[in-house]
């Protein structure tokens, strides 16, 4: 039995043993589904196995989306137990979990996989182009990304959740001090799921530098894409660090390394450093393509062109390098000495000149406009002032001296949520909304859309804005719990009570995806919101080589071109198209990368060195694999282009 | 527009609560430290409450004017590049403003890292260390240690020397100054003082595991000859920390104050120079001179000028 120990989660409680019910059930409910639908074949052959981008961008989505309700639900949690002071619904121990899940779930696997899911289904098309430059390496990136989070979530059921915050500090998340293999899910699960967005910032750097439409300079590219070329870049420099600094955690934790421990020349300061060497590029890695998608959205509804575009490329630009001469100012308090702690301040600074300067060009986009409030604006017209606040406050925070007073506080929290969640949640909506019709071949409701924009909206303000207020009055941030006579009580109510307004208009998102699948109408044209860029040149459902024929592009808003100017977009003849095979290598790489890390993770070394061995045998397969993929002979795409897209 | 009055009364509640009636913990200075960052503070956001309301006007003047639903219905927007000029202007200014951001930060930082200024007498001395879920107060000068609380003269510069037996802890007195980390392979210097006596909360403000939320301590600032008579009230009555006691103290739990004869540094040395690239000699060296000095002060009451 002692083997059996391991996997016994050390703090259990209702709420797990309910969880523990709620994933069985559910996995049973899905296997018997499947079954009872004969859809195994089905779920196989179309997207298991499948290297196409749009179809991995909605796995991505579907992913994203479950995640946003895992890391909602520790959220909704997090703040009913510190509604009210001296709470008892959570204990500290659970706390500690929750907000450690909280973080980890919503950067890595919420957020990085809903711009990874809008990049997917996007970028091929906005650029002109059939898929991406490596689609099967795309298609694992998407497999080790889900392994990654699938490992990460049974942590909560099997063995134990990490607990020491989602930035891990050591010595704290060190074996002394955090026994349980919760951290270990941490170490592993991050890695396993970094070398796959590793991949991906490889795969789209080569995709959007190679493989643009004929005539589309960089100067020509859509802002979105130009967004996630830099997000790539910025991903390929920064996620090394992350992969060294979890490899060398990994190694403290289980092989009695001395990295980051405090004793035998270790140094726990080195892993902050590191962490956040990453962690910062992280936060523009999420706010760039955020950046992108507004840019789209605004200029759309603003039926506009975009203006300022090269001082918008520049500002990216300027970001993308600020973002790496940024990391000190999480740990200004470190005693690192005036002089570091003021060159870093200035830096972080500097970064809201460029940010200011994209704020301004938003706004000038509008002027003169002719703004049409749909779902996708509204979002995006309620980022620009919340945005502006969470920002400005970014500023104060950068502001070394003032920092040893908002470090480590509600105020710091306050912070944070208002820039990512209006930032990068609202345009994740936005984007959704506004290339649902694309994705699916039908809208989602637009009253209900507007609805949960209300509810979102007000309740970002009410949940965070009281915590600058509480910061100021010194509550600590993951505290589980405070006494009376701190005052505090007041401020986190309403912060509990706007959290709650959050979660239904979370719910009605879902809801209004449930509604619109039922009940929105089907023939739907495929330029729906009037748009002006190449993913609406294409058909809807986008056939799944996008374009018959490769676009030709002479400007910045080439479809809007075609529309008003009446420029031929396609003008060479259809030719038979070359595509690439289906494979089953990704997902089965996926399956063995989980194990793996189950393995590493409870310290099964037999198991370990078999599926090491396994990952060998698949990579060297692939190596030694001859697939020149196929052809879709004319006649065919001639075919489907006569019946819109449709496939049979 | 719903989205413009909830953001307006937002912002009234935050001006108000924090320029109003009862005063925020951090804004709310007893020190010359803690005035200097709450000065800092009120300056970058009056600063940013100018730049909010510059872009608020501008955001909602800009979109209630070009509102679709406001306009004939064959407008037809213009195409328009960009402007140099306009692009030069909201670069300039923002650069502008962080510019007179990083001279207030550069001043402030540099002051609130040195000894405050305008106190001529020599710092008093106390690390202070961290373990879980406890903080203990080491006075080398005066040779004793508490548990959990402080006592500080008032009007005396307080030199805090911190590390940590734990976790990366973060020691923070609100109402005093800002805070800094408390590490275990590294030894922080901290310089406030409490120029008005009263009682103010400190706490660990770094996560450090389960029992951090009770991870607090109780500074109550007096008058020097309070404390001084403080002082010899310990002395006379504190039983003495051994190391068998303190090894006990270390205990990872919550306990609550407790006050001892003499400190841990003599058999726990702090890690000074842990990190330095001088030999380990000269720390010997230090803790022995240390030594002297507590020897020199138990014959020695008055020791405003001591060179430590």
């Amino acid at each position: 039995m002692d083997f059996l120990d391991r996997f016994a989660v050390p703090n259990p409680g209702p709420t797990i043993y309910a969880s523990m019910v709620a994933i069985a059930l559910t996995t049973i409910a899905i296997i018997i589904g499947l079954t009872y639908f004969k859809k195994w074949g089905y779920l196989w052959r179309e997207w298991l196995t499948t290297v196409d981008h749009k179809r991995i961008g909605i796995m991505y989505l579907i992913s994203a989306i479950l995640m946003l309700f895992r890391g909602g639900v520790d959220a909704i949690m997090m703040r009913a137990q510190t509604a009210v002071p001296d709470n008892t619904l959570l204990g500290a121990q659970e706390y500690n979990e929750i907000f450690t899940t909280h973080g980890v779930v919503m950067i890595i696997f919420m957020a990085m996989a809903f711009i990874m899911a809008l990049m997917n289904f996007v970028i091929p098309l906005q650029i002109g182009t059939r898929d991406v430059a490596f689609p099967r390496l795309n298609a694992l990136s998407y497999w080790l990304y889900f392994a990654g989070a699938m490992l990460f979530n049974i942590s909560f059921v099997v063995g134990g959740s990490p607990d020491s915050g989602w930035s891990s500090y050591f010595p704290l998340a060190g074996t002394d001090f955090s026994e349980s293999v919760g951290t270990n899910y941490y170490m592993i699960a991050l890695q396993i799921s970094g070398i796959g967005t590793l991949i991906t910032g490889i795969n789209f750097i080569t995709t959007i530098l190679k493989m643009r439409a004929p005539g589309m300079s960089l100067m020509k590219m859509p802002m979105f894409t130009w967004s996630a070329l830099i997000t790539n870049l910025i991903i390929v420099f920064a996620f090394p660090v992350l992969t060294v600094a979890l490899a060398m955690g990994t190694m403290d934790r289980l092989f009695a390394t001395n990295f980051f421990t405090t004793e035998n020349g270790g140094m726990d300061m080195l892993w902050a450093n590191l962490f956040w060497v990453w962690g910062h590029p992280e936060v523009y890695i999420l706010i760039l393509p955020a950046f992108g998608i507004y840019s789209e959205i605004i200029s759309t509804f603003a039926r506009r062109n975009l203006y300022g575009y090269k001082s918008m490329v520049y500002s990216m630009i300027a970001i993308s390098l600020l973002s790496f001469l940024v990391w000190v100012h999480h740990f200004f308090t470190m005693g690192q000495g005036a002089l570091v702690n003021s060159i870093f301040s200035i830096t972080t600074m500097a970064i809201a000149v460029p940010t200011g300067i994209k704020i301004f060009n938003w706004l000038f986009t509008l002027r003169k406009g002719s703004i049409v409030l749909t779902t996708p604006m509204l979002y995006s017209l309620g980022f620009i002032p919340i945005f502006t606040i969470g920002g400005v406050t970014g500023v104060m925070l950068g502001m070394a001296s003032a920092d040893y007073q908002y470090h480590n506080t509600m105020f710091l929290v306050a912070h944070f949520h208002l820039v990512i969640i209006p930032g990068v949640v609202f345009a994740m909506i936005a984007g959704l909304f506004y290339w649902w019709p694309k994705m699916f071949g039908f809208m989602l409701n637009e009253r209900l859309g507007k609805w949960s924009f209300w509810f979102i909206a007000i309740s970002v303000c009410l949940t965070f804005f009281p915590m600058f207020i509480s910061g100021l009055d010194g509550q600590a941030r993951r505290m589980y719990t405070y006494s009376e006579s701190t005052g505090f009580g007041v401020w986190n109510m309403i912060s509990f009570i706007g959290a709650i307004g959050l979660a239904i208009g979370f719910a009605l998102i879902v809801y209004n995806i449930y509604y619109s699948v039922r009940y929105s109408p089907r023939n739907i044209p495929a330029d729906p919101w009037n748009a002006r860029s190449l993913e609406w040149a294409t058909a809807t459902p986008v056939p799944d080589y996008n374009f018959a024929i490769l676009p030709e592009v002479k400007s910045t808003e080439a479809f809007w071109d075609s529309k008003i100017y009446g420029d031929k977009l396609f003008n060479k003849r259809i030719e038979p198209i070359h595509m690439p095979n289906n494979s089953g290598m990704p997902f089965i790489m996926g399956i063995i990368f989980f194990i793996w890390g189950f393995a590493f993770v409870f310290g099964l070394w037999i198991l370990l060195v078999l599926s090491t061995i396994g990952i060998g045998i698949c990579l060297a397969l692939r190596s030694y694999e001859k697939d020149e993929g196929y052809y879709i002979p004319v006649d065919e795409i001639e075919r489907v282009e006569k019946t819109g897209g449709k496939k049979k | 527009m719903k989205l413009k009055t909830s953001f307006l009364i937002g912002m009234f509640i935050v001006v108000m609560v924090l320029t109003g009636c009862e005063p925020l913990l951090v804004l709310d200075p007893k020190g010359p430290q803690g005035r200097t960052t709450a000065n800092v503070i009120m300056i970058s956001i009056w600063t940013m409450a100018i730049v909010v309301i510059v872009v608020f006007a501008m955001y909602f003047y800009i979109v209630r004017k070009y509102l679709a639903s406001r306009q004939s219905k064959d407008y037809v927007p213009p195409y328009i590049e960009g402007s140099v000029k306009l692009e030069i202007i909201w670069t300039a200014i923002p650069i502008l403003i962080v510019a007179f951001l990083s001279v207030v930060t550069v001043i402030s930082t540099y002051k609130v890292e040195s000894v405050p200024e305008g106190y001529e007498e020599e710092p008093l001395v106390i690390y202070a260390s961290s373990s879980n879920w406890k903080w203990h107060f080491s006075y080398p000068e005066q040779d004793i240690e508490t548990v959990n609380y402080l006592f500080i003269p008032t009007n005396r510069p307080i030199e805090f020397k911190l590390y940590s037996f734990g976790p990366i802890s973060s020691f923070w007195i609100p109402q005093l100054g800002g805070q800094k980390y408390a590490m275990a392979d590294m030894v922080n210097t901290l310089n406030l003082a409490a120029d008005v006596p009263g009682e103010y909360s400190g706490r660990n403000a770094n996560f450090t595991g389960e029992g951090f939320a009770q991870q607090t301590f109780n500074v109550t600032a007096m008058s020097p000859k309070e404390f001084d008579k403080w002082i010899r009230d310990i002395k006379s009555t504190a039983e003495t920390l051994t190391e068998e006691k303190f090894d006990e103290l270390l205990q990872p739990g919550h306990l609550g104050q407790s006050t001892y004869k003499g400190t841990h540094l003599e058999f726990s040395p702090p890690p000074e120079n842990h990190h330095s690239k001088e030999p380990l000699k000269d720390n010997q060296e230090e803790i022995k001179n240390q030594k002297i000095i507590k020897d020199d002060l138990s014959n020695d009451e008055d020791h405003s000028n001591m060179k430590h």
